[in-house]
């Protein structure tokens, strides 16, 4: 597969240093797309970005230029229309956005603003998960700079979540922000049309919104050419896991696992080997070691299998316990349902139970189907895509290490309990659930 | 000084409905009053003008509300996905023998509250803790002492 060179754009000029100053921002030639964005108008940045084919960075990948065109001219509206960022990141396995935030702060604002004119937005809304404390501290600086330079000509107000996954679904996070419980609304109607308080809404998140400003710079045909068809663009990969150089890199989308684990990351940490790669964040079907040489794009990831999600790379080197790890991830989406859909807050109970019980030796054989049995119960029949993700990943671990479930069941344990680097990993669910022997005796 | 619900109000000025500054108001009754008594919701209720049932269900469902006394300070280590796989086991063992407790509980001097805490978006550089939301990162089982000494001190 043909790859461009490979250019820094989210992150640029942040090579040496955060970009957090305006003075150090404009230096590096911050602010002259937004100056370019209002020559432009409108029409002509949404056809830029249109043209760029960037899609959506939060996860879903929808394109963003579609979105926005959805977004109803002011005169065909008698709402405000409202540009809200997500910067909610909670993804196990995420931190690019935080990344953003902290480095970059200003091209977020100008991001900001050119997609606020682009849709004529009346305001702008920021929702930060709530643990990024110091993120939201160094936003707001930044904002307070560009705001009294004068570049703040739709007006951006910062709100902060309060620990919540499911508000980083689009719709939950609407909720939230009109103060309500972050639990998602059925769909149609679309926020582009019914959105933050019933108006239209362009929804996107803080990496999308960050390559706006180098979409503009260099032009959407330019942008469309970096990455690969269909995945364009430069994509912020989260590398963690069992890697020696864990870290945020600015790759072109198209890049193989093995480029970003090997030859960025330096390798799997203290000469293990490789046994698995879980791709695009916690939500996303694992796949097996086999599978390093899969290119980072959408098309090559979902015939691989799974999803490119958030581009959240979590490497697993061969001392880790499937099961364990099958579990410790159902126990957050668990914790993490918000409980509006029986599938969803049911049924990653069970799987959380069924996946207890197989770990620590207690299971049949029948219950390792039952396993698979609740995942398919869960799967398309939610609002959000939160039980699905639990379901899926669930099966994928299944179906790509079953051997390892069935030596659960058979050898009445964990076989590598003793060596496995995830024996005895908690959550905040055996804190919140202690003593809950009651509920098992329901399987 | 100002008053806790002039500073509600302001922050409610800020959106174009005054409902969506529940978070950010109950984030502050919570600064002023500790943790989020009965009086913290009255007073957030009146200043919104909702009720305090309705900011308790608010509360009840995002994490970072304490709705019962909690320590002096907090620390959270993260034991999801990529810190377990690192030795996040490790760092929260190091931590309950250091101040002698298991996650989820506050010292006997209501100085520190323990807890697990899923992904906190440092997934790089785990295991990941979070001390009165100030991330550190990685922290690894042996720094641990200082950290807790430090606590103790300040």
């Amino acid at each position: 597969m043909a790859k461009t060179a490979s250019p820094v754009l989210v992150l640029a000029g942040a090579e040496a240093g955060d970009l957090r100053a305006l003075e150090d921002y404009r230096r590096a030639g911050g602010y002259a797309s937004l100056e370019q964005a209002r020559k432009l108008g409108s029409e002509r940045v949404i056809a830029e970005i249109k043209e760029s084919g960037i899609r959506g960075r939060g996860g879903a990948g929808f394109p963003m230029g579609q979105k926005a065109s959805f977004i109803p001219a002011p005169e065909k509206t008698a709402k405000p229309i409202y540009l809200v960022v997500n910067a909610d990141e909670s993804e196990p396995g995420a931190f690019k956005d935080r990344e953003i935030i902290e480095r970059v702060p200003h091209r977020l604002i100008e991001g900001m603003q050119i997609a606020a004119l682009a849709i004529q937005a009346e305001a702008c809304f920021i929702y930060i998960r709530g643990e990024y404390l110091t993120g939201s501290e160094i936003f707001a600086a930044a904002l307070a700079e560009a705001e009294a330079a004068g570049l703040v000509g739709i007006p951006i107000t910062v709100h902060r979540g309060a620990g919540a996954y499911i508000c980083g679904e689009e719709t939950a996070l609407l909720e939230s922000l009109e103060g309500k419980r972050g639990q998602p609304r059925s769909k149609p109607p679309f926020p582009a049309l019914v959105g933050l308080y019933d108006s239209p809404t362009l929804i996107n998140n803080v990496e999308t919104i960050a390559t706006v400003p180098k979409i503009i710079e260099l032009g959407g045909a330019a942008y469309a050419k970096i990455g690969v068809a269909g995945s364009t663009g430069t994509r912020l990969f989260s590398l963690s896991g069992n890697v020696v150089r864990g870290g945020n890199y600015e790759l072109p989308h198209g890049t193989t696992f093995r480029e970003l684990i090997e030859d960025c990351g330096g390798g799997i940490s203290e000469g293990r080997k490789l046994k698995a790669i879980i791709p695009g964040g916690s939500s996303t079907p694992i796949l097996g070691a086999d599978q390093i040489d899969t290119p980072m794009d959408y098309a090559s990831m979902e015939k691989a299998g799974s999803f490119i999600g958030s581009a959240s790379v979590i490497v697993i080197d061969d001392r880790a316990c499937m099961v364990q790890l099958a579990l410790r991830l159902t126990q957050f989406y668990m914790n993490e349902s918000c409980g509006k859909c029986t599938p969803c807050r049911e049924g990653t109970r069970w799987l959380e139970m069924i996946l207890r019980k197989i770990e620590e030796g207690r299971a049949s054989r029948a219950e390792l189907d039952l396993l698979l049995d609740v995942c398919d119960r869960i799967l398309g029949n939610c609002l959000c895509p939160l039980g699905d993700s639990n379901a899926m990943i669930v099966a994928s671990y299944v179906r790509h290490f079953r051997a390892e479930f069935e030596a659960h069941v058979e050898k009445g344990g964990c076989p590598v309990a003793a060596t496995s680097s995830l024996t005895g990993v908690r959550s905040p669910v055996d804190e919140l659930y202690r003593g809950r022997v009651g509920q098992e005796a329901a399987l | 000084m100002v008053e806790l619900i002039d500073e509600i109000r302001a922050v409610a000025d800020r959106y174009p409905e005054r409902k969506s500054a529940v978070i950010p108001a109950l984030r502050l009754a919570q600064e002023h009053y500790g943790y989020l008594t009965s009086e913290a919701f009255r007073e957030v209720a009146a200043a919104l003008g909702t009720t305090p049932a309705y900011c308790r269900g608010i509360a009840s469902f995002y994490d970072m509300f304490e709705l019962e006394p909690a320590g002096a300070h907090t620390i959270e280590i993260c034991t999801n996905a990529s810190c377990a796989l690192v030795g996040a086991a490790q760092v929260l063992e190091a931590f309950e023998r250091e101040l002698g407790i298991t996650a989820g509980e506050t010292t006997p001097d209501g100085r520190v509250t323990l807890r697990s805490a899923e992904c906190l978006g440092g997934c790089g550089r785990g295991t990941v803790v979070a001390i009165d939301h100030r991330y550190r990162e990685p922290v690894r089982p042996e720094d641990v002492p200082a950290i807790v000494e430090e606590l103790r001190r300040g």
